[in-house]
C-alpha cells in the first residue's frame, strides 16, 4: 500500500491547519494545547513523509534514511515536555482564575 | 596737559563714587532711610556721611571747572587752530573696524564745557541747600556728579562713538535723576519714559552712525568734519539720511517734535535736576551734535530744511503748550522744549554761533528760572501749582527779583541777553527769505507766546492775592546757598548778551568770531549751495526794534491778564473747552503716542505671547508629544492581553517570512 | 592642561559622590574647591594662551577606537583643544561654575550631594563641547551635558519641572538625533572624524550632501541656541529650573549652540554658511524683536528674563551670520556678555526669589527702598543687558550691529528696534520690581543682600565693567581665530563672484571701509 506523499503532505498541511485554527480559535485553554499537539503531529506526519520520500526516490543509497523518524521522536519528546509544562500552567491558572477560559484572562495587557 | 584734560573728564567719576560710597555708608549708619518721600522737613537727616557728600561733590565740579577755565584760556592764548588733544585710548579692535578714544578741547568744546561745568557747580551749590532735608542727599550728589562726567565725556570725545557713551550716559543720569523719588511712583514711570523715548532717538543715531562708517570709514569728528563733501556728491543721498538719522537722534535728546513728551514729565525729577539737565545742558546735546557735525548738514541743505521745520514747529507747540499750564515746572518744561526749537532754527539757517548763542543764555536764564521756581517750591513746602500761589514777591524779594530777570531775558525784553540770542536766530532766518520766512514768522508767533506765558508765569505765581493756605505754608525766602547761584545766573542772564551782540552795535559778534574755526567748513558748504543772503544795517535795527516791541508788548498782556489770578484761564477753559485741553495736554501727543503706539504695540506683545507663541508655536510642541501619545494609545490596542491576537500576529509574521524566503 | 581643566570636575564629582551626604558644609566645600581650582587653572591657561596664533592650542590626542569605514577603517581619536573661538567660552564657563556653586547655598537644601555631583558633571560636559576636536567626542560630549541638565531641572526645580525639564530633553534630543545622522553621513563620506581635518575637507562634498549635513547640524544648534521658531523650550526650562540651574543654561548652554554654528556650521561648511546666511540673518532679526516683544508681555520676571535670552542670542546669530570681521568678533563678545549678565540677572532673580517665594511681577513692588544693595546690583545688570555704553553689552551690540549692517542694512535696522524694545522691558520690569511704593506688606521686611551674595556678584560684575571699558583684551585673543574662519568664507564668497568691485564704487570707499 502505497501512500503518495502528495496526500501525505496534504493530510499534514490540513492537520496544522485545523491545529493553527483551534489555537487562534479555541476558548479552552486545554483545547489550545491539544491544538498545538495537533499541529506539532502534523510536522512529524510531513518529517515522515518526506523521509519516506526521499529514501524511495534520488536519494536511495545516500543519506541516512532514519533522519525523519529521528526527528519526529525529537519532536514528541518535545511535544511530551511542553503538553507537561503546559498543563501544569493551566492548573496554576485554574487556581488562580477559577476558568480555563482564555477570553478572560489580559494579564499581559499593555 | 593731557593729563589734565583726563583729570578733567574724570574728576567728577571719583565724586560720584565717593559720593556713593558715602551713599551707602549713610545706609548701614541708619541715615538717609527713604521712607521720607520728598522734603522730610520735620526730621533733619544729618549724618556726617552725607554732608560729605555734598561737599565732596561740589569740590569736583570746582575742580572740573577750573580745568575748563584753565583750557578755554590756553585756547584763547592760543592760535585759531589750537586745538587740545589728550592722548589715545584704544577702545574697541575689531578687524577693520577699530575706535581709539581721545579727549578733545577746541573752541565749541571750550564753549560747552564753561557751561556745564559753571552752571553745574552753580546748581551743585544750591542743591546743598535745596536737598538739605533729602534722605538721599549723597545719593543725589552722586547721580548728579555722574552726570556732569557723562556730559563732559560727550563734549570731549573725538569720536561719535564716544561722544555716543556719553550720550546714552546723560539719558541714564536723567533715569536716574528724574526717578529720584521713585517710592512715590510716578517719577519711576517718568523716568523710564524718559529712558525708552530717549532710546528712540538713540537707534536712528546708531543707524546714522553706520552709515557714516560706511560712507567715511572712521567715526572719528574731526575727520568726518573734515572729509571732502564735493567729492561725495554723488553720495549726498546717503549724507543726507545718515544727517537726518542723526539729528532724530537728537530730536530724541533734545526733546524736539515727535520726540518730545517725556521732558514734561521729567519734572517729577528734583529741581536742580530739572535745571541742570532738562535746561542748561543735557536737552542741548542734541544741539552740539549738529554743532558739532556741521559741514556733515551743510552739504545737503535740504536736511537743515528739515531741521527748521522740525524746530519751528517744536517752539510753536512748546509755547503754545505754556500757555495753559498750572504747574510751575511745566510751564517751564515747555518753554525749554520751544526754545530749543529756536536753537535747531538757527542751525537751520546756517546761523551755528546764534544757536550756540542761544544755548548759553538759555542756560542762564532757563537754569535760573527753575533754581527760581525750586527756591518757591521750597518756600512754599513743595506746592507746585501756581493757581495756589501769588503775592510771593513780598515773602521771597530775592527769588522775585532773579525770576524777574531770568523771566525777561527769556521772553525777549530788549537788552538782556535773550532779546539778542533770539534776535540773531530769527534775523538770520529772515536774511534768508524763501521758506525761512515762513519759518521766521513762526519763530514770531513763538516769541510772542513766550512773551506772554512768562509773564503770566511771573504774575501768578509773585503777585496778585496770596493763594494759598496760609494756615499751613508760611512762605519764607530761601537761604543764602540757594540765593547766591540765582543771583549770579540772574547777572548772566542779564548780561550775556554781551556775548555776541548783533553786527549793528560796537563789540559785536564775540562768540561768532570765537566759533569760526569749527563753523568756517559749514559756512562754506552753505555759501555754495545756498545763497547766503546779508542783512543789511537798517533792517536789522528794524529786527531788532521789532522784537523788542513784539517782547514788551505780550509780556504787558500777558502780565496784566494774570496779576488778579488764573481767572482767565477758567474762562478759556468754559469758553473753549476743546481747544484749552488741546493746548494743556500740548497739543495731545502724549495720549495720542499712548494710544496709538504704545498700547498696539503692548497689544501686540500680548497676542504674541499668548496668542501665537503659547497657542501657536507651544501647542506645535506639545503637539508633537499630544501625537506621540495618540499614536501610543492607538497601538496600545494591539497589546490587549489576549494570547490569541498575539498568536495571529506571530502566526501571520512567520507566514510573511517564509513566504519571502520561499519567493525570494 | 585642557584635559585636567575638561575632567578635574568629573573627578570632584565622584568626590563628592563618596562622601557622606548628611554633612552639606563639607560637600559644598569640596564642590567648591574643585570648580574654583578648575576656574584658576582656566584662567591660567587663558593667561598663557596665544592670541596671535590662530590655531589650536593646548592640544591632547590620544587614539580612541576606530569605526567602520566605507574605504578603510576610521579612527576616532580622544582630541581636545582650544582656539581662540572657545577660550573664551572655556573661560565663560570655569569662572560661572564656582559663582553657581556657591549661589546654590541658598536655595538648595535637599540631596544637596546629589545636587553637586550632577553639576560638576554638568560642567565637565560643557567644557568638554567646547574643546573637543573629534566630531565624535563632541557629540558625546554634547549629550553629556544634556543629562544632568534634566535632573537638575526636574528634581529641585520650581512647580512645573517635569514638564519643563521633559520637554527641554525631548527638543534637545530631537535635535541632537538629526545632528548624529549629520554626524554619520559626515564621517562615512569623509572617512574622518578630526575636526580640523574636516575643515579642509568638506569642499570635496558635493552641495547638495554639504547642505543636507549643514541643515542637520543647523537643527541641532537652532534649537540649542534657540532661535526662533524653536524657542519654546527655553521659557519653560528657565522658570522651573532652580536658580544655578537658571544661569548655567543661560549662561554657557545656550552658547553651546552658538558655538556650534560658528564652529560646525560656519567654520566647517563655509559655503553652505555664505548661502544660508540670509535665512539665518532674517531669523536672527526677528528673534530680536519678536523675543523683546514676548518679554515685554510676561508677568513672571524668570519668563521675562528667559524670553530676553532669545532676544539677545537672536543678535549674536544676527552677527554670526553677517559674516564680517567686526560682526563676528561681537557676536563672540556677545556670546561671553549675555553669559555675564544674564547670568547675573538670574543670580538676583534667584536672590529675591528666596527672600519672596515668587516670581510674579504683580507680587513684587518697592523693593529698592527695602533692598537698596540689591537695587543697585539690579539696575547695573539691567543697564548692561540693555547695552549701556560702557558696559559689556554694548560694545558687542554696536559690532554686530556696524557688522550686519555693511551686509544687511535691513536687518540691521530690525534689530536696532530691537534696542529701543530692550529698554522697554527691562525698564519695565525694573520699575515693577523696585520702585514706586511698597504695594504689599509681606515685602516690607526682606533682608538686604548678605556677604556670600554680594561676594559671588563681583567678579561678574568686575568682568562686566572689564569687558565694557577694555574689550580689546579679550578681542585680542579670539581675533586670529575669527580671522581665519572668515578668510575660509570670503573664499567662499568671492569665488562665487564674477567681479570684484574697485574700491571707491558702493561697497567700500577709499580708505577701504567696512567689508
Amino acid at each position: 500500500m502505497n501512500v503518495p506523499t502528495d496526500h501525505l503532505l496534504a493530510l499534514s498541511a490540513i492537520l496544522f491547519a485545523l491545529g493553527v485554527l483551534g489555537f487562534l480559535v479555541r476558548k479552552n485553554v486545554i483545547i489550545v494545547l491539544a491544538s498545538i499537539e495537533l499541529m506539532l503531529n502534523a510536522a512529524n506526519l510531513s518529517f515522515l513523509a518526506a523521509s519516506r520520500h526521499w529514501s524511495q526516490t534520488t536519494l536511495a543509497g545516500q543519506g541516512d534514511p532514519s533522519a525523519g523518524p529521528i526527528f519526529a521522536i525529537f519532536v514528541i519528546l518535545v511535544a511530551a515536555a511542553e503538553a507537561a509544562v503546559g498543563l501544569a500552567l493551566v492548573i496554576a491558572l485554574y487556581r488562580l482564575k477559577q476558568t480555563v477560559a482564555l477570553d478572560g484572562m489580559a494579564e499581559l495587557r499593555g | 596737559m593731557s593729563a589734565m584734560l583726563w583729570w578733567l573728564l574724570f574728576t567728577p567719576l571719583v565724586g560720584a563714587i565717593v559720593c556713593g560710597a558715602l551713599h551707602f555708608a549713610a545706609l548701614r549708619a541708619g541715615h538717609g532711610s527713604l521712607d521720607q518721600g520728598r522734603g522730610g522737613h520735620d526730621r533733619h537727616a544729618g549724618g556726617a556721611a552725607r554732608a560729605l557728600a555734598g561737599r565732596v561733590a561740589c569740590a569736583a565740579i570746582a575742580v572740573a571747572l577750573g580745568l575748563s577755565l584753565w583750557a578755554c584760556l590756553r585756547l584763547a592764548r592760543g592760535g585759531e587752530t589750537l586745538v587740545l588733544e589728550s592722548s589715545t585710548w584704544h577702545w574697541i579692535a575689531a578687524g577693520s573696524f577699530t575706535v581709539d578714544l581721545s579727549l578733545v578741547v577746541d573752541r565749541l568744546s571750550s564753549v560747552m564745557l564753561l557751561v556745564i561745568t559753571g552752571v553745574g557747580f552753580l546748581i551743585h551749590v544750591y542743591s546743598l541747600g535745596y536737598m538739605a532735608h533729602d534722605p538721599g542727599y549723597a545719593r543725589f550728589f552722586a547721580y548728579l556728579n555722574l552726570f556732569v562726567f557723562a556730559m563732559l565725556a560727550l563734549v570731549l570725545s573725538s569720536s561719535l562713538l564716544g561722544l555716543f557713551v556719553g550720550w546714552e550716559g546723560v539719558g541714564l543720569c536723567s533715569y536716574l535723576l528724574i526717578g529720584f523719588w521713585y517710592e512715590k511712583g510716578w517719577p519711576a514711570e517718568a523716568a523710564q519714559k524718559a529712558f525708552v523715548v530717549n532710546r528712540v532717538g538713540d537707534a536712528c543715531f546708531l543707524v546714522g552712525s553706520f552709515l557714516l562708517l560706511r560712507l567715511f570709514g572712521t567715526l572719528d569728528l574731526s575727520e568726518i568734519a573734515g572729509a571732502n563733501f564735493h567729492l561725495l556728491g554723488a553720495r549726498s543721498g546717503e549724507i543726507a539720511l545718515a544727517a537726518l538719522l542723526l539729528f532724530g537722534g537728537a530730536c530724541g535728546k533734545s526733546a524736539q517734535f515727535p520726540l518730545f513728551t517725556w521732558l514734561p514729565d521729567a519734572m517729577a525729577g528734583p529741581t536742580p535736576v530739572s535745571a541742570l539737565i532738562h535746561a542748561a545742558t543735557m536737552v542741548t546735546a542734541g544741539v552740539y551734535l549738529v554743532l558739532r557735525l556741521n559741514p556733515l548738514f551743510a552739504a545737503v541743505p535740504a536736511v537743515l530744511f528739515v531741521i527748521g521745520c522740525v524746530g519751528a514747529l517744536t517752539a510753536l507747540i512748546g509755547a503754545s503748550s505754556a500757555l495753559l499750564q498750572n504747574d510751575i515746572k511745566k510751564v517751564l518744561a515747555y518753554s525749554t522744549i520751544s526754545q530749543l526749537g529756536y536753537m535747531f532754527l538757527g542751525l537751520s539757517a546756517g546761523a551755528w554761533s546764534a544757536a550756540l548763542f542761544h544755548l548759553v543764555t538759555h542756560a542762564f536764564f532757563k537754569g535760573l528760572l527753575f533754581l527760581g521756581s525750586g527756591s518757591v517750591i521750597h518756600g512754599l513746602s513743595d506746592e507746585q501749582d501756581m493757581r495756589k500761589m501769588g503775592g510771593l514777591k513780598r515773602a521771597m524779594p530775592r527769588t522775585f527779583l532773579t525770576f524777574v530777570a531770568g523771566a525777561a531775558a527769556l521772553s525777549g525784553l530788549p537788552l538782556l541777553s535773550g532779546f539778542f540770542s533770539k534776535d540773531e536766530i530769527l534775523a538770520r532766518n529772515f536774511a534768508l527769505g524763501g521758506f525761512h520766512l515762513t519759518l521766521w514768522g513762526v519763530g514770531v508767533a513763538t516769541a510772542a507766546l513766550t512773551a506772554f506765558y512768562t509773564w503770566r508765569m511771573v504774575a501768578l505765581t509773585f503777585f496778585g492775592a496770596e493763594r494759598f493756605d496760609r494756615a499751613h505754608v508760611h512762605p519764607h525766602e530761601s537761604p543764602a546757598l540757594m540765593t547766591v547761584p540765582l543771583v549770579i545766573l540772574a547777572l548772566l542772564s542779564v548780561l550775556g548778551g554781551l556775548l555776541n551782540l548783533p553786527h549793528v552795535l560796537p563789540g559785536a559778534g564775540l562768540l561768532q568770531h570765537w566759533l569760526e574755526p569749527v563753523t568756517r567748513a559749514g559756512d562754506e558748504l552753505l555759501r555754495r549751495e545756498v545763497e547766503h543772503g546779508h542783512v543789511a544795517a537798517l533792517t536789522e535795527w528794524l529786527l531788532l526794534g521789532f522784537g523788542a516791541a513784539l517782547a514788551l508788548f505780550f509780556a504787558q498782556r500777558g502780565f496784566h491778564g494774570y496779576t488778579q489770578g488764573p481767572a482767565r484761564d477758567q474762562a478759556l477753559e468754559r469758553g473753549q473747552p476743546k481747544l484749552a485741553s488741546f493746548l494743556a495736554g500740548a497739543w495731545q501727543f502724549d495720549k495720542s503716542y499712548h494710544a496709538r503706539i504704545v498700547l498696539p504695540l503692548r497689544a501686540a506683545a500680548e497676542t504674541l505671547s499668548a496668542g501665537f507663541d503659547r497657542r501657536g508655536i507651544d501647542a506645535a510642541v506639545d503637539g508633537a508629544g499630544t501625537l506621540a501619545r495618540a499614536l501610543g494609545q492607538h497601538l496600545r490596542a494591539l497589546a490587549d492581553g489576549q494570547v490569541k491576537h498575539y498568536a495571529l500576529w506571530m502566526g501571520m509574521g512567520a507566514a510573511l517570512l517564509s513566504l519571502t524566503w520561499v519567493l525570494g | 592642561m585642557l584635559a585636567l581643566i575638561t575632567f578635574l570636575p568629573l573627578a570632584g564629582a565622584l568626590l563628592v559622590a563618596l562622601l557622606p551626604g548628611h554633612n552639606t558644609a563639607l560637600l559644598r566645600l569640596v564642590a567648591l574647591a574643585v570648580t574654583t581650582v578648575v576656574a584658576a587653572l582656566g584662567i591660567a591657561f587663558y593667561a598663557g594662551f596665544d592670541g596671535a596664533a590662530p590655531g589650536f592650542q593646548g592640544e591632547l590626542v590620544r587614539p580612541w577606537f576606530t569605526l567602520a569605514g566605507p574605504n578603510a577603517p576610521i579612527p576616532v581619536s580622544f582630541h581636545l583643544g582650544a582656539d581662540g573661538i572657545s577660550l573664551l567660552l572655556v573661560a565663560l564657563t570655569v569662572v560661572l561654575m564656582p559663582l553657581v556653586v556657591l549661589s546654590s547655598y541658598g536655595h538648595v537644601h535637599t540631596r544637596v550631594k546629589e545636587f553637586l555631583v550632577w553639576l560638576l558633571v554638568m560642567e565637565t560636559g560643557m567644557l568638554g563641547v567646547f574643546v573637543a576636536l573629534d566630531l565624535v567626542l563632541f557629540y558625546f560630549f554634547w549629550e553629556v551635558s544634556l543629562v544632568p541638565l534634566y535632573f537638575l531641572v526636574g528634581i529641585w526645580g520650581g512647580e512645573r519641572r517635569l514638564y519643563a525639564t521633559l520637554k527641554f530633553f525631548l527638543y534637545t534630543v530631537a535635535g541632537s538625533l538629526v545632528m548624529l545622522i549629520g554626524v554619520i553621513a559626515l564621517v562615512w563620506e569623509l572617512g574622518s572624524t578630526n575636526v580640523p581635518e574636516l575643515f579642509l575637507r568638506t569642499d570635496l562634498l558635493e552641495p547638495t550632501t554639504q547642505a543636507w549635513i549643514f541643515g542637520a547640524f543647523a537643527l541641532a544648534f537652532a534649537i540649542k541656541v534657540p532661535l526662533l521658531p524653536f524657542h519654546t523650550w527655553l521659557a519653560d526650562a528657565h522658570t522651573e529650573a532652580p536658580t544655578s540651574g537658571s544661569v548655567l543654561l543661560a549662561g554657557v548652554l545656550l552658547k553651546m549652540g552658538t558655538y556650534g554654528l560658528l564652529r560646525f556650521g560656519i567654520q566647517l561648511f563655509p559655503a553652505m554658511a555664505v548661502d544660508a546666511a540670509p535665512l539665518f540673518l532674517a531669523l536672527g532679526g526677528i528673534g530680536i524683536v519678536y523675543g523683546a516683544l514676548l518679554a515685554w508681555a510676561q508677568q513672571d520676571l524668570k519668563r521675562l528674563i528667559a524670553c530676553s535670552s532669545v532676544s539677545h542670542l537672536g543678535f549674536v546669530v544676527l552677527g554670526l551670520f553677517a559674516l564680517t570681521g567686526p560682526a563676528l568678533r561681537g557676536a563672540l563678545l556677545q556670546m561671553v556678555n549675555h553669559g555675564l549678565s544674564t547670568g547675573l540677572l538670574f543670580l538676583l532673580v534667584g536672590m529675591v526669589y528666596e527672600r519672596t517665594h515668587t516670581r510674579e511681577l504683580a507680587r513684587y513692588g518697592g523693593l529698592a527702598k527695602v533692598m537698596p544693595v540689591f537695587a543697585l546690583f539690579f539696575v547695573f545688570t539691567v543697564l548692561s543687558s540693555a547695552g549701556l555704553p560702557g558696559l559689556n553689552g554694548f560694545v558687542g551690540e554696536y559690532l554686530i550691529l556696524a557688522g550686519t549692517f555693511a551686509v544687511s542694512p535691513l536687518w540691521a535696522a530690525v534689530s536696532v528696534t530691537g534696542v529701543v524694545l530692550g529698554a522697554v522691558y527691562l525698564l519695565m520690569a525694573t520699575r515693577r520690581v523696585l520702585f514706586g511704593p511698597v504695594t504689599r506688606p509681606e515685602n516690607e521686611h526682606l533682608a538686604d543682600l548678605g556677604a556670600r551674595e554680594v561676594g559671588l556678584m563681583l567678579p561678574l560684575v568686575a568682568l562686566i565693567l572689564w569687558i565694557g571699558v577694555q574689550p580689546n583684551a579679550f578681542l585680542e585673543k579670539c581675533a586670529p581665530a575669527l580671522e581665519r574662519v572668515l578668510e575660509r568664507v570670503e573664499n567662499e564668497r568671492f569665488g562665487a563672484r564674477l567681479d570684484v568691485p574697485a574700491p571707491g564704487e558702493s561697497g567700500t570707499d577709499e580708505s577701504g571701509a567696512l567689508r
